[in-house]
């Protein structure tokens, strides 16, 4: 006879939070968003959290960011926000139509709502699925439901709040749409977060997020979004990570096009312990455009993953990738790119880059482009370098009188600039060239330090 | 101005100088010439401050100071210039940027405050107008998809713009249509001053039609190995480096 001591895995304690926590989880939340509850933690006691032998989290491990104690916001706990403190760190301040989240949940100290077009809806996902469910309910889990990914069921089962945007069909929004997403804790936090985001046919906006995490806290972040680009609708969706080294961000969204639209997402990546971000694309009608990128910093024992994918459902439609890396010191990263085209979709263009720039020894980078390709009449290229900087250029830029330090930061800016040029907004180009300044010169990782003094 | 004493200098393993010397000063014109392989491109990356090089005997000195213990960086701030023979392309820094950055390093290094961007767009100008150059090279990134001419002109722009003490031309010929050869050297010959000097380096004689040496140095496996006026240089297009090769053997 043996006695199997079984362990209780961090997943089976989120397992039974969810349990003793039902009644918390659906109080006050509309029956759209409880009712995906029960399938999705079913779904995630299933899968568990998944180690490298799963394909899609090879290089990169949760477990660990999973076995650390973590309170939980069950519940909305209110604060003020100071909005001077909150732009002192290193958020881009833009003319923008702004809103903030506290640890996942909406905060409506400001109302954002007066200025924007008739018809516009734009505020927390909780309160307009009680308000005004007809908007919401064709739409959530619809792409995000058919995801087998474990973070994406974890974050449907505990799910209640997020931004939600809706944009009627004709709509232009001019000034951009600032979502900042604070995250502070005295204790280590698990937040959850859901955003929807609807562009309707004709519609145009332009999106910026910006996560901060400020506290030294531990957060582990599981955000999920959904966006939908109705036909000939113009959707750029630009994320800034920038969380502290003890900080994990899982971030998943899922976009889905109509015939004709025309999507651009970038995601810089600018500090953060982990971070993982999936990206999935679906063209759902022809002559429909993405365009996503990417550019991360990492040093220290940072890791940051990106994971895309592009469903060419439809013919006739174009994707183009450039996703970068600079890593220093131990920090660690990885890119896995699936092209997925359809044996219908003919007449396809896929195109995907990945370049990398090792600054140290210890640093690395994996890189996995995946093709599949079922149609005989298509465009498909991607190609993935990994190196060092180049020496040549180095040394002529000190020949001309400028310094090591300088010379190299100019060349790191010139490597990411490819990607910040993808970005349709010049004013935070503008921010984000800064910020890249103050990462390269170790401002921001200053101002995560002090927090933890 | 620069003095070279017995500079032995080796790459990986291998010795390339064996024993040069060479004093060059203001005002003067310097030739190095010699056939591919003598050590040419090696003594204007070892005086720019290039890293692949092992210096393993030997001095040289720059307005009285030691030169090898400088970074590049320092000594294009005290006067040193090197003409690329292949200028590197740097997609992403605009040139710009990156005259600016140079300009005002440069300025700092002697105690003079940063041009301001209207100052430095004049002297911009200024110096465009001088070497006859299209305002079309200013708008790129540096060096990328520039013709070879383009390059070349470029690095003399740069040159311009920083008016070095000692500029060293390492194959600015080479690649070269007879147009851009005549523009490049009309702006070395512009730049000329009587407290400047120049040290060409090429393996042709005929940029020395345009631009015309003081001294004439032959370069060959490692040595000076032959030197003269302005007349070697003929000699040497008339008779080839095999006169010196077998004068040698």
């Amino acid at each position: 006879m043996s006695i199997i001591s079984e362990k209780i895995t961090p997943a089976d304690q989120l397992v039974s939070l969810f349990e003793h926590s039902r009644e918390t989880l659906n109080q006050g939340s509309s029956p759209i968003l409880n009712r995906m509850r029960e399938v999705s933690i079913k779904r995630f006691a299933q899968a568990g959290i998944p180690d490298f032998r799963s394909e899609d989290y090879k290089y990169t491990n949760l477990k660990p960011a999973f076995e650390k104690n973590y309170r939980h916001e069950l519940v909305r706990e209110t604060g003020l926000i100071n909005l001077n403190e909150v732009f002192k760190s290193n958020i881009p301040q833009l003319d923008a139509h702004l809103v903030f989240l506290v640890n996942g949940w909406f905060y409506s100290g400001n109302n954002p709502g007066a200025e924007l077009p008739k018809g516009v809806v734009l505020g927390g996902l909780e309160q307009i699925a009680n308000e005004q469910p007809e908007l919401i309910q064709n739409y959530l889990n619809r792409q995000a439901g058919l995801s087998n990914d474990p973070f994406v069921a974890l974050n449907t089962a505990f799910s209640k709040d997020g931004f939600f945007l809706f944009v009627p069909k004709g709509v232009l929004i001019e000034k951009p749409v600032q979502v900042i997403n604070l995250l502070s804790s005295d204790e280590n936090l698990m937040a959850t977060q859901r955003n929807l985001i609807i562009a309707e046919a004709g519609s145009q906006v332009k999106i910026v997020v910006c996560d901060v995490t400020l506290s030294a806290s531990s957060i582990l972040y599981n955000t999920v979004s959904e966006i939908f680009a109705g036909e000939d609708a113009l959707v750029d969706v630009y994320t800034i990570q920038n969380l502290n080294n003890l900080s994990t961000s899982i971030n998943s969204a899922f976009c889905r096009q109509q015939r004709n639209s025309n999507l651009v997402t970038g995601i810089v990546s600018l500090h953060g312990g982990l971070i993982r971000n999936n990206l999935k694309v679906t063209f759902n009608g022809e002559h429909a455009e993405a365009n996503v990128n990417g550019i991360s910093f990492t040093d220290k024992k940072q890791h940051v993953d990106n994971n895309t994918l592009i469903e060419h459902s439809s013919p006739n439609c174009l994707s183009n990738q450039i996703y970068k890396n600079i890593l220093d010191d131990e920090s660690t990263g990885a890119f896995a790119g699936r092209i997925h085209v359809a044996r219908d979709a003919q007449q396809t263009n896929a195109f995907q880059r990945n370049n990398n720039v090792l600054l140290s020894d210890k640093a690395r980078m994996q890189t996995k482009p995946q093709l599949i390709i079922d149609a005989d009449d298509v465009k498909c290229s991607h190609g993935a370098t990994v190196g060092q900087i180049n020496e040549e250029a180095l040394f002529f830029l000190r020949a001309r009188g400028i310094g090591e330090k300088d010379a190299r930061m100019m060349l790191m800016n010139a490597f990411a600039h490819e990607v910040i040029l993808k970005i349709n907004l010049e004013p935070l180009r503008d921010r984000i060239d800064e910020l890249i300044e103050k990462r390269l010169n170790g401002e921001i990782s200053r101002f995560h330090d002090q927090l933890s003094e | 101005m620069l003095s070279i004493k017995n500079l032995r200098a080796s790459v990986e393993g291998k010795e390339i100088l064996k024993g040069i010397n060479l004093e060059v000063k203001a005002g003067e014109v310097h030739a190095i010439m010699g056939p591919n392989g003598s050590g040419k491109s090696t003594l204007a990356n070892i005086l720019a401050g290039k890293a692949d090089y092992e210096i393993l005997e030997g001095e040289v000195t720059f307005l009285g100071q030691d030169l090898l213990e400088l970074s590049p960086e320092v000594r294009s701030r005290s006067g040193i210039f090197l003409s690329f023979q292949y200028p590197v392309e740097i997609p992403g820094v605009p040139m710009v940027n990156f005259l600016k950055a140079s300009v005002n390093e440069h300025r700092k290094f002697k105690g003079l405050a940063p041009l301001t961007a209207g100052e430095f767009l004049k002297l911009l100008r200024a110096k465009k107008e001088m070497l006859h150059l299209d305002t079309e090279l200013t708008n790129r990134s540096v060096n990328e998809g520039f013709s070879g001419g383009e390059k070349k002109k470029n690095e003399i722009f740069q040159m311009a713009m920083l008016e070095p003490k000692l500029a060293i031309l390492d194959e600015t010929d080479s690649g070269l249509d007879i147009d851009a050869l005549r523009i490049v050297a009309e702006g070395v010959n512009a730049l000329k001053t009587p407290e400047n000097a120049t040290i060409l380096v090429t393996h042709y004689q005929r940029l020395l039609d345009y631009i015309v040496p003081d001294f004439v140095h032959v370069l060959y496996k490692g040595k000076i190995v032959l030197s003269g006026g302005k007349e070697l240089a003929l000699e040497l297009e008339e008779k080839g480096y095999d006169w010196i090769k077998n004068g040698n053997e």
